[in-house]
């Protein structure tokens, strides 16, 4: 046994039969790896990268059919149960038993584990401490939050010392405060106890504070080392623009990222843009020049996340995708609906709140909120799990009633006539809410007759959602098939075949890739300049940089709104510093939280009761 | 090396088995408490069933209408007819005309038109006396009941008139002598061959329909995944399944048993003891079904609808619960005999209603032991610790 590696993986091959299409699907291939002892490891890359399959691999789950896998010195596909006896795998949808309470999933756990009842005491302790659900100990499970459940889900898998742990996606729907604390428990577990941590994510932040990190794309892997040397792919490329215009920096990164022969990718960061070229002496070229216009340029230090979109636009021109016809498409959006927007005023109202209040029973899930949102804003509500977001989302669409308060949606008010502003929005909900097993085409015809859609205005409806979102050829494709971005992509196209003003989106970029996340971006900045006003909430904090504005809400109040420069001054920083939207989330709730941090942890943990 | 790790002698792996085994039949015990729908399935209904099978619903004919045709008004005839009369299963109406009867035959008045010919008495008197009797067929088995019962009240009292009437005794005197009597069910009441299959209804829906929801929900709920990558054994997460499943059933059975005995007054023809290991035996065969169909269909709403037609249709339609199987073609018996439902039904009602048959109870019980081993073994070979 070596000694040094955890976990060593030679040629490891992985087939699916998929028994709906009986089609073979290679989920891994040729993979090598050697993880060592006490490190912290990463796998990064878009969805059906191979990830989940390589980690239930490790763990034992599923048959290691070609090539060898050595976890902790044992052949996998000879030893499952001795590697199970002595590794702790969190996966990505950690089955708690929600019929029972924290401390009964804790206590089964730790039966299993074997861990003898002196230990318990003090393990149970600084899981609680860690977590902080000490006072959730006799709550069913399925009535936490989705940040608290996620962190049982850690707690569960801690209950010993295991000697490896593998966490699969372990912070998909995690609000940043969370996930800031579960790393922190990640981390000085490591420290204390020495182990050795495997973890998949789709946070390349997260990914960047390992030792080592893989890339994989579609069962490969295209790259591994230390962030810093997968860093280093982007060196010399990275660069800040600083514009002095009015115009809000996603116009800037927009322009930047559809010129696709010179530029790898743009987002905007800090109220400014950052982007790479695809050569550095690019930076001289003319056309660049233009675009950035007065722009002051800086050049930056790479992160990971930009050694990764370089590795990935790489790999995309050498497999023959195209990025940039993607990218074409989604800015097609606003050319086939861009007279929509001709006509109508620049700053007319979409959407206004005022004193909404919305109650559970004695629970007030949303006090006195106060805004408005104009014609063509993108408009973002951030918070914690349990802040209230979805309960604000869902009486703005006019799917909850509110308790009291004025709401006024698309002109109408939602509490007069609640179908009439139905007409006017759209909505994509998180999970993917279509028909599984009707084709693209029969879920467009439905959801368009739905809403009151016939004939050749149908028809015209769908061929121009079908070429938006590109979704043609695909017309008989079961929408149930359809992998992860192009349901999305469907969702969308649905949401917006009657041409609504608002476009409502819950949380569209959950675990999903940095990739897909650039795209999904385009085509709501596309849409909005059409005029289509959005309203969207996300847990990526630099995705808040896409938004017009922004509200932050935490325990049911608003705790800021504006800008995000105006939400970063409003966290306690200099307007003219560089701004770090995660900083400021995080600066925002604390501050809201110190006078009465027990209440703001109690309504954290209950989310259910208006969920 | 592997064997490094293969710490732990005989007793510690012992008591590590039952620790775990402890602590999975605990959560499975507070999930099914807590779980009321499932609690209810398994302890409410077998109460309300036996409440609507014992009261409501009869197989008994019991004061059939009947219509009576004197053509002949002798006291001869007024006799012959006295045994229907007499009789609890029948309310007989007197009429004059046969047209008169087939009206309230064909509106269904009548069940069944009893004829008395004109010539009756003299024709009894020459040993040639005949009466006809018309069921409405309709309801096949009604039909052969009320045919069955007339038939013999007929010719009970028939044959006494033969004797009291001229001892001129030919040959053909006398010939029909209908001596019907029911064995093991001496009072013919459904109520007494319907319980017992009740109870084979019962231990099928907590062993078969319950235990195929629990496995799937966890697989539906993605708990195993988790559970999966401990030390659990796939055979302690079986055996967690089946011991509160198996207690429930065994309560649902004790609930049964005393309704049996003390509502209904159901015999217990054979012994007890007998027939609580053969009902344990059948509850063993269920729990294996029910987790084979769990583990295989991983989903709980597939996992419902195959055992409703797999375990639950096949009691009430092939098992001789509602239909006797040897009135049925040779395929359907043959099929009916396929399911273990069939056995512990053979088996369940001798032991109540017949008594110690030996070797009924050695042939039935060894099949179902077989079946036992089959399906707990199946339903163990299905459940790996592994996705694919």
């Amino acid at each position: 046994m070596s000694d040094a590696h955890a976990v060593v993986g030679q040629h490891l091959h992985k087939r699916f039969l998929d028994k709906e299409s009986g089609r073979t699907i290679h989920a891994l291939k040729e993979i090598n790896l050697e993880i060592p002892v006490g490190s912290i490891t990463a796998f990064v890359g878009p969805d059906g990268a191979g990830k989940t399959t390589l980690i239930r691999m490790m763990a034992g789950l599923l048959r290691c059919e070609e090539g060898s896998l050595q976890v902790l010195g044992l052949d996998v596909a000879q030893h499952p149960q001795q590697i199970q006896d002595r590794i702790s795998y969190m996966p990505q949808r950690f089955g708690l038993y929600e019929d029972l309470s924290v401390q009964e999933n804790l206590d089964l756990y730790a039966d299993l584990h074997g861990v003898p009842a002196q230990a318990r005491e003090e393990r149970y302790r600084r899981l609680m401490e860690m977590t902080g659900l000490a006072r959730f100990t006799e709550r069913p499970a399925g009535k936490l939050s989705g940040g608290m459940k996620q962190k049982l889900g850690l707690a569960c898998t801690l209950v010993r010392s295991p000697q490896l742990l593998l966490l699969d996606e372990p912070t998909v729907g995690v609000d940043p405060l969370s996930r800031v604390e579960l790393w922190e428990i990640v981390e000085q577990l490591r420290r204390d106890e020495q182990l050795t941590v495997i973890i998949s994510t789709a946070y390349l932040d997260e990914a960047e504070r390992c030792s080592r990190v893989y890339v994989m794309h579609e069962g490969e892997i295209l790259a591994q080392g230390a962030p810093d040397a997968l860093s280093a792919h982007a060196q010399g490329r990275c660069f800040m623009a600083v514009s002095h215009e009015k115009e809000p920096a996603r116009a800037l990164q927009s322009r930047l990222l559809d010129t696709t022969d010179l530029v790898v990718d743009a987002v905007p960061q800090g109220g400014h843009v950052r982007f790479i070229l695809g050569e550095p002496h690019y930076r001289d070229e003319p056309r660049l020049q233009s675009i950035l216009g007065t722009a002051d340029i800086q050049a930056m230090t790479p992160r990971l996340e930009d050694g990764f979109m370089v590795l990935m636009r790489q790999r995309l021109q050498h497999m023959g995708h195209s990025h940039e016809a993607s990218l074409a498409a989604a800015t097609r959006v606003s050319a086939s609906t861009g007279e929509l927007a001709s006509g109508t005023g620049e700053h007319e109202t979409m959407i206004e709140v005022r004193d909404l209040v919305r109650r559970f029973g004695d629970f007030i899930a949303v006090n006195s909120t106060s805004f408005a949102v104009a014609r063509g804003e993108i408009f973002g509500l951030l918070g914690p799990n349990g802040a209230g977001k979805t309960t604000t989302f869902r009486m703005l669409c006019g799917l909850l009633p509110a308790s009291s308060g004025f709401l006024q949606v698309a002109g109408v008010n939602l509490r007069t006539a609640r179908a009439d502003a139905r007409r006017r929005i759209g909505y994509v909900s998180q999970k993917f809410s279509l028909y599984g097993n009707l084709s693209v085409m029969e879920n467009l015809e439905f959801f368009g007759g739905a809403y009151g859609l016939r004939g050749k205005r149908l028809r015209q409806r769908i061929a121009t959602v079908l070429e938006q979102f590109e979704l043609e050829g695909l017309e008989r494709t079961p929408s149930g098939h359809l992998p992860g971005g192009f349901k999305q992509r469907l969702a969308m196209a649905v949401g917006l075949l009657h041409e609504p003003d608002i476009l409502f989106l819950d949380e569209p970029t959950s675990g999903t890739d940095p990739l897909a996340r650039r795209e999904f971006w385009r085509r709501i900045t596309a849409l909005a300049e059409t005029g289509v006003t959005i309203i969207i909430t996300t847990h990526f904090l630099d995705e808040a940089e896409y938004c017009d504005r922004i509200v932050i809400q935490d325990a049911g109040e608003l705790k800021a709104l504006g800008t995000p420069r105006e939400v970063w001054v409003q966290a306690g920083h200099r307007a003219d510093s560089f701004l770090n939207m995660e900083r400021a989330f995080i600066d925002i709730v604390n501050q809201g939280r110190q006078p009465s941090a027990q209440a703001a942890s109690e309504l954290a943990g209950s989310e259910v009761v208006h969920a | 090396m592997p064997e490094t790790y293969q710490d732990g002698v005989a007793p510690r792996n012992l008591a590590a088995f039952l620790r775990r085994l402890y602590a999975l039949t605990r959560k499975e015990v507070r999930q099914l408490l807590r779980d009321k729908s499932n609690l209810s399935i398994g302890l409410l209904l077998p109460v309300i069933l036996m409440l609507i099978f014992g009261y409501g619903l009869s197989l008994d004919v019991r004061n059939a209408p009947i219509a009576v045709v004197l053509e002949d008004a002798s006291p001869t005839a007024m006799d012959a007819i006295s045994g229907l009369q007499l009789s609890p299963y029948f309310s007989p109406l007197l009429m004059r005309s046969m047209h008169e009867a087939e009206e309230k035959m064909l509106t269904r008045e009548v069940d069944a038109i009893v004829r008395v010919p004109p010539d009756f008495a003299s024709a009894l008197n020459a040993g040639q006396g005949k009466l006809q009797v018309i069921v409405h067929g309709a309801e096949a088995s009604r039909a052969t009941i009320i045919l069955n019962y007339a038939t013999s009240a007929l010719a009970q009292q028939g044959a006494r008139l033969q004797d009291r009437s001229a001892g001129a005794a030919s040959d053909g005197i006398g010939q029909v002598q209908v001596e019907s009597r029911l064995w093991f069910n001496a009072a013919n009441t459904s109520t007494w061959y319907l319980v017992p299959g009740l109870i084979v209804l019962i231990m099928t829906l907590t062993g078969a329909f319950l235990t195929a929801l629990v496995m799937a929900r966890e697989w539906e709920r993605g708990t195993f995944e988790a559970l999966f990558v401990s030390p659990v054994k796939p055979v302690e997460i079986l055996l967690a399944k089946i011991i509160p499943y198996f207690v429930v059933g065994i309560i649902g059975l004790a609930m049964c048993l005393v309704t049996a005995r003390f509502l209904f007054g159901v015999p217990m023809e054979g012994s007890l003891p007998l027939l609580l290991l053969s009902s344990v035996l059948y509850l063993f065969v269920a729990l294996g079904i029910g987790l084979l169909i769990s583990s295989v269909t991983r989903n709980q709403f597939m996992a419902s609808q195959v055992s409703l037609l797999i375990s639950l249709l096949p009691v009430f339609m092939l098992s001789g619960f509602m239909f006797d199987l040897r009135n049925v073609p040779v395929m359907i018996n043959v099929i009916g005999h396929l399911f273990p439902a069939t056995h512990f039904m053979t088996l369940i009602k001798t032991l109540m209603l017949a008594g110690n048959i030996w070797p009924i109870i050695i042939l039935e019980g060894s099949i179902l032991a077989g079946y036992a081993v089959l399906f707990i073994g199946l339903a163990r070979l299905v459940t790996r610790k592994r996705l694919d």
